[in-house]
């Protein structure tokens, strides 16, 4: 009964300040019970998510034999191959960020705004659940067969006198993993910026057009200004999302394009030189510390987007 | 040849925007560019689905339930999705709930804590977790279980989010307490038959993520599905690929069905239609 006197009172929060005196200390009281519901999940998270990530900032700072504090890990991991490496995850992840995050906008959004597209819209949303989660081996092999040397379309361009391979493009290298990594980029762009088109009123673009804006204008001064946070904040999310990507990169250049990802997982495989274990864990914290610089841009974003859109 | 044909076709279909000019002033070159970008999208998307269904041929398909280890692989990876999935709906649905009944005010805390694993790499996360876990988790696969659990809470939360914001929760609440119904009996009769759409898609998100993940699985090695696609990869190409291809298909087509008997039975209430992760718009009436 308490309960649901709670959830009644809410909004009126202001009706209780007759009560003053007693009052701090039950509000308080009252927001930890509040809390309590989101206890479990809170642990899950911790016990999940924070703790491990707090195993590997320990680790990147302890030498790998001995377990004493040490910079040398992080020092390592911060030059040679591996700062290479660091620079070209974040090449990938900027062009595998931006170009599917504008094509899949253009994709949800056409999607969004067919007249009589319920199929279309479900067909749509549902592919973009499944290939946003499509990746590895089966991925590398589906390009392999497409844009591999003797692939299908590699054989159609090549017939029309356009052959990728001799035109600066290898599958196998930083090209390739840009044209794969679409694959499973444009639907989660679908997937997260769909939310945000539903805010997008068409009583504004009514409203405008009334005004006598065309259609530049109304994107110029209505429809642009509204979506670019919740659009930028996706485009970050996906920059997160090529940026972690392991699977795909590992099947598909065995290691010979040097990324991040695949050098963690080549210490957790055991290919490394004795005393550097920890390198790996070193590396795993530059990506969280990276991670965690876009994740608070994204969250700056999204409050900026919230504005317009409920 | 994805370019060439979209490029054809946007050639057509510019030619007719100005019959479409006078007719119907609002919307009239949008069409044009709604197929275009569909149409190059599809093919990018279709293209090597083909081109990989041609490597393999069809033969290839009724030969994987027949593949060695194919089995025990299956059974793992099934055992696997069925605990995420338990375990997920647990976690998150009661806790989207009650978000958003009494802390509307954390959904974007809760948004933002639950993107988190879509962006921190799995491979860093399973570092850290083979560093941290007591010793009797890591012995068995059910590890990676609980990881998925984590994996899954993007996809989970959103569509239990999106369920929950087609209804007007508040009413759906107060009405069944005012006829007398307690917490777990308003949580069990009224909320869960109309969450029905979103639990199923939240199921069908986890299945297909548990039977695709691949880093975790390896890393920790165990032969789940995906690592058994890959290992077999080295004995017999096209029938691992028909194995990829199958799990594809199967997962789409399912998910395709749950949105269509889901948005038939939300309609027919008067609600919102629900897609995967969002509420379509309402018909709005006008245009």
């Amino acid at each position: 009964m308490a309960q649901q006197t709670d959830t009644v009172a809410a909004p009126g929060a202001p009706r209780g300040s007759g009560a003053r005196p007693g009052r701090p200390l039950q509000a308080r009281l009252r927001s930890a019970r509040l809390l309590l519901g989101v206890l479990p999940f809170s642990i899950y998270v911790i016990l999940g998510l924070v703790l491990p990530a707090v195993a590997i900032a320990i680790g990147a700072f302890q030498d790998s034999d001995t377990g004493s504090f040490t910079l040398s890990n992080v020092k390592t991991a911060a030059t040679g191959i591996y700062l290479h490496g660091f620079v070209t995850t974040l090449g990938v992840s900027v062009i595998t960020s931006i170009v599917p995050g504008i094509v899949g906008f253009l994709v949800a959004y056409a999607i969004f705004t067919a007249r009589r597209g319920a199929v279309l819209r479900r067909c749509v949303i549902t592919a973009s659940g499944v290939f946003a989660n499509f990746g590895g081996v089966p991925l590398a092999f589906l390009f392999i067969a497409t844009l591999g040397s003797t692939g299908l379309v590699t054989g159609w361009l090549t017939d029309i006198g356009l052959n990728p391979y001799t035109n600066g493009f290898n599958l196998y290298t930083f090209s390739g993993i840009v044209v794969v990594y679409m694959y499973f980029q444009i639907p989660l762009m679908v997937l997260v910026i769909l939310p945000a088109l539903e805010g997008l009123r068409p009583a504004w673009r009514e409203a405008a057009n009334n005004l006598g804006a065309g259609t530049w204008q109304y994107w110029r001064y209505v429809g642009g200004p509204v979506l670019l946070p919740s659009f930028l904040g996706c485009v970050l999310l996906l920059f997160g999302s090529a940026f972690s990507a392991y699977a795909t990169a590992e099947a598909l250049t065995s290691g010979s394009v040097p990324l991040t990802a695949i050098q963690i997982g080549s210490f957790l495989n055991g290919n490394v030189l004795a005393g550097q274990q920890n390198v790996g864990k070193a590396l795993g914290l530059g990506m969280i510390v990276i991670i965690a610089v876009v994740m608070t841009a994204y969250a700056v974003l999204q409050r900026r987007a919230a504005q317009w859109l409920r | 040849m994805a370019a060439i044909a979209g490029g054809n076709l946007a050639e057509d279909v510019e030619g007719q925007i100005p019959s479409g000019k006078s007719g119907r002033p609002r919307v009239r070159q949008f069409p044009v560019w709604r197929w275009v970008i569909l149409i190059v999208v599809g093919a990018y998307f279709a293209i090597p689905l083909i081109a990989a269904l041609r490597f393999t041929g069809f033969s290839s398909f009724p030969q994987v339930v027949h593949q060695e280890g194919f089995s025990a692989a299956f059974e793992l990876s099934v055992r696997l999705a069925v605990i995420t999935t338990v375990l997920t709906i647990v976690l998150m649905l009661p806790t989207t709930v009650y978000v958003h009944l009494r802390l509307p005010r954390l959904r974007r805390l809760m948004e933002g804590i639950t993107i988190l694993p879509i962006v921190i790499p799995p491979v860093v996360l399973i570092v850290g977790v083979l560093q941290v876990a007591p010793g009797f988790l890591k012995s068995t696969p059910y590890l990676l279980a609980l990881m998925y659990v984590v994996l899954a809470m993007p996809f989970a939360y959103r569509a239990f989010d999106a369920g929950l914001r087609a209804l007007d929760l508040q009413t759906l609440v107060e009405a069944s307490q005012s006829l007398g119904a307690g917490w777990r009996s308003t949580l069990w009769r009224v909320m869960l038959p109309n969450l029905r759409t979103a639990m199923l898609s939240a199921t069908v998100l986890t299945v297909a993520l548990v039977l695709g993940e691949f880093t975790m699985a390896s890393l920790d090695l165990y032969q789940t599905f995906p690592v058994w696609i890959v290992a077999f990869d080295q004995t017999s190409g096209p029938i691992s690929v028909a194995a990829s291809l199958l799990a594809l298909f199967v997962t789409w087509i399912f998910l395709l069905a749950i949105t269509l008997i889901g948005g038939r039975g939300s309609r027919r209430k008067g609600g919102a239609e629900v897609s995967l992760f969002s509420v379509s718009r309402r018909n709005t009436g006008g245009s």
